[in-house]
């Protein structure tokens, strides 16, 4: 069996999981990237997507981010969620809601930073939104 | 000296006040324990924040972002008081403006300017009078039935504006942090530019930890970090100012009930004499009148 670590979830409003894990996928910003015992330390951004954690006994659960912060030290994995629930609990009209403020974003940016920017963002928040049902 | 009925009356009105207060002493009760499990949840992601900030500052190479270091200057200083929506929870919010306005005395006297922001209903009707001119923005969060994070991404956004526009240097906070239900501690908060060292002596120990990789680089995180950060700090201040308050209410509430039964003790006793009083004259009059046929 595969080494397990300390995996810690949380939001702002409270700690989500915190327990032993053999895997976790985060979907960086950069990319999605698998987080696994004695992996190197890093620090990165997480876009919206789905955090996918192999628990101790090989079980997964998976989980939505609505962005955030990872950070990988000695001690494992904190992943500083902006918004998180279990995947299959997600209020999809809520994100599509946010998909369509994004558009609105895009369409009333002026200047072509905050465009491209604003594109950015609605990019990540339908690409997360393929990636769940319904 | 009242009357017989007077006093009943007295004695009944106290009575429904006691009811009142004591309904709401309950009330406080229940909702405290709501308002310190929130504050509780949100403390995790608050010291893993400030832990994984202070990791981060340090590998910044230059400035950070001005929201971090200020501007590089302390001329203009924003004053953000906290206080509660209602009143009737003794001097919780008097003590929470206090603070504020012996900070604002100081800075004056220094030759600052000092704005206000002010939070809560009771912070405008507190300030309005005298400061109504230095208050440049208002929330209140009256419809709000539970603090989350939304409310914090509000106000932080709002605050982030006026530092971007260049309306102030140094953003400091004013909210009770929440000591147990008895004792609430007006406390000031400076969080533009951010005071990192809270989070730099858990930095030390892991300090020998190896190199971190960024992705993407550090001063990118950092960007989006910082605005994260005050908007923890911002929520961190309000859960522990929710809990306070309704600490500060279970307690005024609690020695107002006590205030009402003391009192109807009072005006029974008065009422029972003046009662026995009455008889006894009535006694004599009837003795005496029958004596004198």
């Amino acid at each position: 069996m595969a080494d397990s670590f300390q995996f810690e979830l949380v939001s702002p409003e409270k700690l989500l999981m915190s327990e032993a894990v053999t895997a976790v996928s985060v979907p960086g910003s950069e990319g999605f990237f698998t987080v696994m015992a004695s992996h190197a330390p890093v620090m990165t951004t997480v876009k919206p997507g789905i955090v996918i954690v192999t628990k101790e006994g090989g079980t997964e659960e998976k989980i939505f981010v609505r962005g955030g912060f990872a950070d990988v030290n000695e001690k494992g994995l904190t992943l500083l969620a902006e918004q998180a629930e279990p995947a299959d609990q997600v209020d999809i009209a809520a994100l599509e809601q946010s998909i369509k403020d994004a558009e609105e974003d895009v369409s009333d940016a002026s200047d072509p930073e905050e465009k491209a920017k604003a594109q950015h963002a609605l990019d990540q928040l339908r690409e997360a939104r393929a990636g769940l049902p319904g | 000296m009242a009357s017989l009925k007077d006093l009943r009356n007295r004695i009944a009105s106290v009575k429904s006040t006691q009811k009142i207060t004591k309904a709401m002493q309950m009330v406080a009760a229940a909702k405290l324990r709501r308002a310190e499990e929130a504050a509780a949840a949100a403390r995790p992601y608050a010291d893993r924040m400030a832990s994984v900030l202070a990791n981060i500052a340090g590998a910044v190479e230059g400035d950070g972002p001005p929201l971090m270091v200020g501007t590089g200057k302390d001329d203009v200083h924003l004053l953000v008081v906290f206080t509660a929506e209602r009143g009737l929870c003794g001097g919780f919010n008097a003590s929470i403006v206090k603070l504020a306005r012996q900070r604002q005395r100081e800075l004056e006297g220094q030759g600052k300017t000092v704005k206000f922001l002010a939070v809560g209903k009771k912070a405008w009707d507190l300030m309005r009078r005298d400061l109504s001119d230095k208050v440049v923005e208002r929330v209140d969060f009256r419809e709000v039935k539970q603090i989350g994070f939304d409310e914090a991404d509000q106000l932080g956004e709002m605050i982030m504006q006026l530092f971007d526009k260049g309306e102030f240097d140094v953003c400091t906070i004013f909210y009770s942090a929440f000591q147990n239900v008895i004792t609430q501690v007006p406390t000031a908060q400076q969080i533009i530019p951010a005071d990192l060292s809270g989070g730099e002596d858990e930095s030390d120990e892991g300090s020998n930890a190896a190199v971190y990789e960024y992705e993407p680089e550090p001063g990118a995180i950092l960007d989006a970090l910082i605005p994260r950060n005050i908007k923890v700090q911002l929520l961190h201040a309000m859960l522990e100012n929710a809990a306070s308050e309704q600490g500060a209410r279970m307690t005024a509430m609690d020695n107002a009930t006590r205030n009402a039964g003391d009192m109807i003790d009072k005006l029974s006793i008065s009422y029972n004499r003046q009662r026995q009083a009455q008889i006894t004259t009535e006694l004599v009059e009837i003795i005496s009148g029958a004596e004198a046929l």
